[in-house]
C-alpha cells in the first residue's frame, strides 16, 4: 500500500531559505523509514559541499545547507540549485539499503519506582505486569529516528498489545534512562526532561555520551532489544555507566 | 599575575552571558541541538571587527551585562544590544575596533536597545569545542564555560594581542594611559528589534493546512513576545491560529525560524536552542536575514509578520552576505592605513 507507492517516490519542499525537506511518504512505515535513512546514509558517505547537517526522520530527510554555497547561477535560487542537485541524485538512485543494522541489547529495570506507569499500561490492556515485561522484551524494536533530545530514539516495534496514548498531564521532569511507551512507539529518554510518555522502566545505560563519536548509544536503523533486569544489576550497571569519564 | 595573564575574569557575570558561535552542525541527525548566536549579524559583525572567522566564538550577553577584567592586553568590538559600557572611567563606543589595555575592567551599565550584545575579542574565547562548536548548550551542559552561563570568578581564555596587526590603535594605546583606544569610525551595525517593520516569513510546509482566514489572521495581527520565551523559542500571543483540521503531524526537522502551531493556537517561533524535530504544523519559516532582529526583540514587544518567497528571501539572503563581505574589506583597509 502506502510502502509500495513511497518506494520511488518523493517530494521536495523548503522549509524556509536555508533547509529543504525530502520527504519519502506520509506513513510511518518500515519501508518508507528505510527509504528515508538509505537517502540520509548516501548524503552522509558523499557530502554535498555547502550542505551543514543531514537530518532523517520517520519519513523525511533534511538538508541544512549555506545558500551562499548555491549561488553560482543568478537565474536559479540556492534552493533551486539544491534541489535540482537533489533530483539528479535521487532519479539515479542510491541503492535500496543502508548500511546493516547493529543488534543492541538495553538491560531495563521494569516497574516499581523506574516504571511508574507499568501498573497503568497492564490493567488498560487486562494484562498482568510480567506480561507486558514478557511482551516488550520479545519483540523486535527498530530505532526509527532521533530527536527531541541528543540521543533520544523513537524505536518502532512495540506490540499492538500495548499500544497506549500519551498521558494527559505530561510530567515535568522524567528522569534519564526511562523507558517508555506511547502510541505505537517506544523511547528511552536520553536526560532529564519533561515528557508525555508512560514510564515502564528505566536502563542504567547512558543514551547520549557528548564525549564520544557518534555521541549517542543508539542510532537510526539499530535492532533494539530490550532485557529486564533486576533492580541490584540497575544500580550497579549504572554507576559503571555513569561514573565520570575524566 | 601569572594564572590571570591570558584570560578574561569574570567580576560579575550578568543575567545571561554566555559563549556562542556559529553552532554546532553536523550532529542534528543525532539529536544534538545546533544552537549558536541568537543574532548571526552582530556576531559576524563584531567577529570581523577584530579579524576573526566568523565561528571564533564571542560573548552573547544578554538584557544586564557583565563586568569583566582583561588579564592581557585585547583588541575588542561590541555588536548588537547597545548598553552604556565603560573601559575603567572610559566610554567604550559601539561597533567598532578597541583595544583595551592589560588589567582594564569592562563594565556594562543600562542595556538602551535591542536585547543582546556580543563582546569579539580577537583570537576568540577559547574554550576547549564540543562536537565541533564552542556554543553553550545548558540544557544539556555542553559547550562554553562547564556548558553553563558564565560565574563570578569564571576565567576565560584568549589569546594574547599579537602587535602590529592594527598599528593605529597600538599606538594610540602606547602615546597615553588611557584604558583603551578606539577608532572614530563604526560600520554596519543594528540593534533594531521586530517592531519597526515586519519580520519576513517564507510559508511553511503545512501552510495548507490553514484556512484563508487563519493565514490572514496570522499576517494580519500584531503579535506579542511572551514572558516565557528564551534561547529556546519565543512564544506568541496576540491571536489564536487553528489549522483547518487536528493534523496528525510526523515528526520531522525544524529549523532557525521555523514557526510551529501548537494545539492551543499560539505560534512558537523556534530560535536558536531549537530541538532538531519538531511534531506541530509549520506554518511559516522566518526570513534568515530577519532573524537578526527577532534576537535583538525583548518579551512584551511586537512581532508582525509578511510572506515573502523562498527566492526574494534568498537574494536578501545573498545581499547581506555581500554587505557583510564589504564591512570586512573596509575594516582591513582601515587598519592597515
Amino acid at each position: 500500500m502506502a510502502a509500495a507507492a513511497a518506494k520511488h517516490t518523493w517530494r521536495i519542499a523548503p522549509l524556509g531559505d536555508r533547509c529543504l525537506i525530502v520527504e519519502f511518504g506520509q506513513e510511518i512505515d518500515a519501508e518508507t523509514n528505510l527509504r528515508a535513512r538509505a537517502v540520509a546514509a548516501h548524503l552522509l558517505a558523499h557530502p554535498i559541499p555547502g550542505v551543514v547537517d543531514v537530518v532523517p526522520a520517520f519519513t523525511t530527510v533534511a538538508l541544512h545547507y549555506r545558500p551562499e554555497c548555491f549561488a553560482d547561477d543568478p537565474a536559479a535560487a540556492p534552493f533551486e540549485r539544491l534541489a535540482a542537485r537533489l533530483e539528479e541524485i535521487l532519479t539515479r538512485g542510491v541503492g535500496r539499503r543502508p548500511p546493516p543494522a547493529r543488534r543492541m541489547e538495553i538491560p531495563v529495570c521494569y516497574g516499581g519506582e523506574h516504571g511508574p506507569d507499568l501498573p497503568d499500561l497492564a490493567r488498560a490492556h487486562d494484562l498482568a505486569a510480567e506480561e507486558v515485561i514478557a511482551i516488550h522484551c520479545a519483540s523486535p524494536h527498530v530505532v526509527h529516528m532521533l530527536g527531541f533530545a541528543p540521543g533520544h530514539p523513537y524505536i518502532a516495534g512495540l506490540d499492538r498489545r500495548l499500544a497506549m496514548p500519551r498521558r494527559a498531564t505530561p510530567r515535568l521532569k522524567v528522569p534519564a534512562g526511562s523507558v517508555a511507551v506511547a502510541g505505537s512507539q517506544s523511547t528511552i529518554y536520553s536526560l532529564e526532561t519533561p515528557g508525555g510518555w508512560n514510564l515502564i522502566g528505566r536502563t542504567p545505560l547512558r543514551l547520549f555520551l557528548p564525549e564520544r563519536d557518534p555521541p549517542c548509544l543508539l542510532q537510526p536503523g539499530d535492532e533494539v532489544r530490550f532485557v529486564a533486569i533486576p533492580a541490584k544489576e540497575f544500580a550497579s550497571l549504572r554507576e559503571a555507566a555513569w561514573k565520570p569519564a575524566r | 599575575m601569572e594564572a590571570g595573564a591570558m584570560t578574561i575574569e569574570v567580576i560579575k557575570p550578568g543575567l545571561l552571558t554566555t559563549v556562542q558561535d556559529l553552532g554546532r552542525f553536523g550532529y542534528q541527525r543525532f539529536g544534538v541541538v545546533a544552537g549558536g548566536v541568537m543574532d548571526e549579524w552582530a556576531h559576524r559583525l563584531a567577529n570581523l571587527m577584530v579579524g576573526n572567522d566568523a565561528d571564533a566564538a564571542t560573548l552573547e550577553v544578554t538584557l544586564q551585562g557583565p563586568s569583566l577584567r582583561f588579564g592581557a592586553t585585547a583588541l575588542i568590538a561590541l555588536c548588537g544590544a547597545e548598553f552604556a559600557a565603560r573601559v575603567d572611567r572610559t566610554a567604550l563606543p559601539h561597533g567598532r575596533p578597541v583595544l583595551v589595555r592589560s588589567g582594564a575592567v569592562l563594565d556594562f551599565r543600562a542595556l538602551e536597545r535591542g536585547c543582546r550584545a556580543y563582546l569579539a575579542v580577537r583570537g576568540g574565547i577559547r574554550v576547549p569545542p564540543v562536537m565541533g562548536s564552542r556554543s553553550t548548550y545548558i540544557r544539556a551542559a555542553l559547550g562554553g564555560v562547564e556548558g553553563r552561563a558564565l560565574r563570578k570568578g569564571d576565567a576565560l581564555p584568549i589569546a594574547p594581542h599579537a602587535p602590529g596587526w592594527f598599528p593605529a590603535l597600538e599606538a594610540a594605546l602606547r602615546a597615553g594611559d588611557a584604558p583603551c583606544a578606539s577608532v572614530r569610525w563604526s560600520a554596519g551595525d543594528s540593534a533594531a528589534g521586530a517592531g519597526a517593520h515586519p519580520v519576513r516569513v517564507i510559508a511553511g510546509p503545512q501552510w495548507e493546512l490553514f484556512s484563508q482566514e487563519a493565514r490572514a489572521l496570522f499576517l494580519g495581527t500584531e503579535f506579542r513576545v511572551s514572558v516565557n520565551s528564551d534561547r529556546m523559542g519565543y512564544r506568541l500571543s496576540g491571536a489564536t491560529i487553528k489549522p483547518r483540521r487536528a493534523a496528525e503531524m510526523i515528526s520531522e526537522a525544524v529549523a532557525f525560524g521555523t514557526i510551529q502551531v501548537p494545539p492551543d493556537g499560539n505560534p512558537i517561533i523556534l530560535m536558536a536552542d531549537r530541538q532538531t524535530t519538531g511534531g506541530y504544523p509549520k506554518i511559516a519559516q522566518v526570513a534568515a536575514v530577519d532573524l537578526p532582529r527577532l534576537a535583538q526583540t525583548r518579551p512584551l514587544e511586537p512581532v508582525r509578520f509578511a510572506l515573502a518567497t523562498p527566492g526574494e528571501a534568498q537574494r536578501e539572503y545573498l545581499a547581506r552576505e555581500a554587505e557583510l563581505a564589504l564591512v570586512r574589506e573596509s575594516v582591513d583597509l582601515r587598519r592597515r592605513g
